[in-house]
């Protein structure tokens, strides 16, 4: 990524600002057409599985190394993502729908995260690639999309007492807790 | 009916908790306080007082307590639950929806930094690590001198500090430092950098380490702990999950506050609106959601103020690796502080930061730590063998730190914009220099600020020259707060204010801002005492406006 000819950068931008205006379109379009004015978003679809992607790259080895064990994590990283995500004001919560809304679009997925196949296929060298080049990009909605995947992934999966023992935390006092 | 029905759920859900610690809030409801839970209003409710009091943290409890001894008939609105001991069970994931602004992810506009602010009642005096300091008298002297607030001396207020500091028991700390904190201390002694103990509000402490969820033993001698209960006690009203969405003005006054019930969760409104009329209006909200209040009533704004300096002490992090286990997430959290560098320039000169040693816990650790992948995870691994150091940047002193402003967003809703300047970024990059110095005289094996291009170094040549190097910009560096400050700054004049030095608000006779938010600069250490002792002077000069009488003395009840 690092390598990455000028050009091709410079489209990654350009793209990126073009895909989010279209995407907040869309999110204003369907607002306007549900008159309620206040609403929770839930990732599914495309979204969901381009999360299930995102958590193996961001956990990585904090994960169980394989089988069904790595799995179950993987689902339960999901699932306290979303908790997190439930418990974000709404306005919050329309802009990390918008940015999976953003990762759903295959085209928008292929040319701003370079993950040539579906997420359902994407390796997590691949995916551990794109953060690496959202976090140290020059373009402030790159980098605030990753620190939203950064601070919704790693948080709540370290806010789960099941992944205490790992990193050796006690947790509080089990009589007052 | 809706509080009977409330006082059976509370009996029905007593654990083995309360066995062991007795939950003040609990019996207090069983004794017949009046509160309402807005979340279960079936209907709009109208209501008289002489005082309401929007917020019931540091400002808000003060006053609450003030005015109601004073004999005023005192309505609070908070916007976040009613939770006590029997709730806070120390777990991150459970504490922040619950008792933070935000889930505790309030961002600033450009999401550049991370805002901890308490949304219960208690406000972020139910959420705060205890650290208690008077306000420096040179932040005293700066808003004489640039403020004309010409009673606010060391001595003038120094009655109304030592009356809160007995009202919350702020006190010496006489428990060893655990050992997060007494590296801070052995890390400046090696360096000749003077550091000393903290006064911390607490009675009876189990020294556990978990203020930031609530405190589980009620030793925190937080608003929601002491004055709110004494307020309620002597028969305030609080009505909890209810926003204070717009103030309605008649000519040169307040006629009335409407407010909109929210959801249990807290995110939505339910429909029901909550209608106060009251001879007084007081503004306890916080930096942020008091200026967003008034913006969202247009209140007038003859300075052209109003939500502008709103400061918040931008704080940056130092994470180092030690041989020993430092454990940061046990024992109480922040009790070594230095304001050496807060010295070393004048006040007006190149921003100066306070250090202090913050508690660690999985949650926020994780999201504060930079990285991912692999590289995250091995950190996370060594979870009890690292500690860190912050620094509080003192912002507001000097013209190229003028704050943020406060903004609506298209919802209502209150947003800081606050861009960090090269002035600030400056700080940053002193701050993190010396933390890591001070971290290799403690004895630290790696020390890595919490910068996205950092890396863990293993000396103390190797950092500096790294550290020096490293660009200081939005999100490559993580900055966060947990003070917010400002907003509706106080002055002897509209030109150069929004409050006058009583706290009331140019242009509108009976409003009131009694919060953080009247600071004209930050403070320059942790503001909670600065908060209860300005407000308590200034609450108790209001009490006496609308009474004639003396205010009575907050004296502490146990």
């Amino acid at each position: 990524m690092e390598n990455k000819p000028k050009s091709s950068r410079r489209t990654f931008l350009k793209l990126g600002v073009v895909a989010t205006v279209v995407v907040a379109a869309g999110g204003a379009i369907y607002r306007s057409l549900n008159p309620q004015q206040h609403e929770k978003h839930v990732l599914d679809g495309e979204a969901k599985i381009a999360l299930h992607a995102i958590v193996q790259a961001m956990l990585h080895n904090a994960l169980p190394a394989k089988g069904p064990e790595r799995e179950a994590a993987v689902k339960q990283a999901i699932s306290n993502v979303e908790l997190a995500i439930s418990g974000l004001p709404y306005h919050a919560q329309k802009e990390v729908a918008n940015l999976f809304g953003l990762l759903s679009i295959g085209l928008a997925r292929r040319l701003l995260t370079g993950v040539s196949s579906g997420w359902s296929e994407a390796q997590t060298q691949e995916v551990g690639a794109f953060l690496q080049n959202w976090r140290l990009h020059s373009s402030a909605i790159f980098q605030s999309g990753y620190h939203a995947l950064h601070d919704l992934i790693l948080g709540p999966y370290y806010g789960n007492p099941a992944n205490w023992p790992s990193i050796g935390y006690p947790g509080p006092l089990k009589e007052l807790s | 009916m809706t509080d009977a029905a409330r006082n059976t759920a509370i009996e029905q859900t007593a654990t083995k908790k309360e066995d062991i610690v007795p939950d003040p809030i609990a019996a207090g409801l069983k004794s017949g306080w009046k509160v309402t839970d807005a979340s279960t209003l079936t209907s709009n409710r109208d209501f008289d007082v002489d005082v309401v009091i929007v917020g019931t943290g540091a400002g808000g409890g003060v006053t609450a307590e003030t005015l109601t001894l004073a004999g005023l008939k005192v309505l609070m609105i908070e916007e976040g639950a009613l939770k006590s001991s029997r709730d806070f069970k120390m777990r991150e994931a459970d504490a922040y929806p619950q008792l933070y602004q935000e889930s505790a992810a309030r961002k600033t506009k450009d999401k550049a930094i991370n805002i901890l602010q308490g949304r219960s009642v208690g406000g972020s005096t139910t959420v705060n690590w205890t650290s208690s300091f008077r306000t420096p008298d040179n932040t005293l002297e700066y808003w004489q001198k640039h403020f004309g607030l010409k009673d606010y001396t060391a001595d003038s207020l120094g009655p109304w500090f030592l009356m809160m500091e007995q009202r919350l028991n702020v006190s010496t700390w006489m428990t060893p430092p655990n050992e997060n904190n007494d590296i801070l201390r052995r890390g400046a002694a090696q360096l000749g950098i003077p550091a000393a103990a903290i006064m911390r509000n607490v009675r009876g402490c189990w020294n556990l380490g978990y203020c930031g969820m609530g405190c589980p033993t009620n030793a925190k001698q937080s608003m929601l702990v002491t004055t709110i209960p004494s307020a309620l006690s002597k028969g305030a009203s609080l009505i909890t999950h209810a926003r204070a969405e717009r103030l309605i003005f008649k000519g040169d006054k307040v006629s009335a506050l409407e407010c909109v019930a929210l959801t249990p969760d807290g995110q939505a409104p339910t429909g029901k609106i909550i209608t106060v009329r009251a001879k007084h209006f007081v503004l306890a909200g916080g930096s942020i959601n008091s200026p967003g209040l008034l913006l969202r009533s247009k209140a007038p704004n003859p300075s052209g103020m109003l939500g502008k300096r709103t400061f918040l002490h931008p704080t940056v992090i130092s994470a180092a690796l030690f041989t020993q286990k430092v454990e940061s997430y046990t024992g109480a959290p922040q009790t070594i502080y230095s304001d050496h560098f807060l010295g070393i320039h004048p006040i007006d000169g190149p921003i100066g930061y306070k250090l202090e040693s913050p508690p660690l816990h999985p949650l926020l650790l994780a999201t504060t730590m930079n990285g991912f992948g692999a590289e995250h995870a091995s950190l996370m691994q060594q979870f009890p063998h690292i500690q860190s150091v912050l620094a509080l940047l003192r912002d507001g002193f000097h013209e190229q730190s003028v704050g943020g402003s406060v903004e609506l967003r298209s919802d209502g809703s209150a947003v800081l914009d606050y861009p960090i300047t090269e002035f600030v970024w400056d700080g940053v990059k002193r701050a993190q220099l010396n933390m890591a110095e001070i971290q290799f005289a403690a004895g630290a094996k790696k020390v890595m600020p919490t910068h996205e291009m950092a890396k863990l170094y293993t000396s103390w040549a190797e950092a500096k020259t790294a550290i020096a190097a490293l660009p200081y910009e939005n999100f490559k560096s993580r900055v966060v707060s947990a003070h917010v400050m400002g907003g509706c700054g106080m002055a002897a004049d509209d030109k150069r204010g929004v409050v006058d030095p009583r706290g009331t608000y140019f242009g509108l006779s009976n409003l009131s801002v009694f919060d953080g938010s009247l600071f004209p600069t930050s403070i320059g250490a942790n503001p909670q005492l600065s908060i209860y002792g300005i407000v308590a002077r200034l609450a108790s000069d209001l009490a006496q406006k609308l009474t004639g009488k003396p205010a009575p003395k907050l004296i502490a009840t146990s």
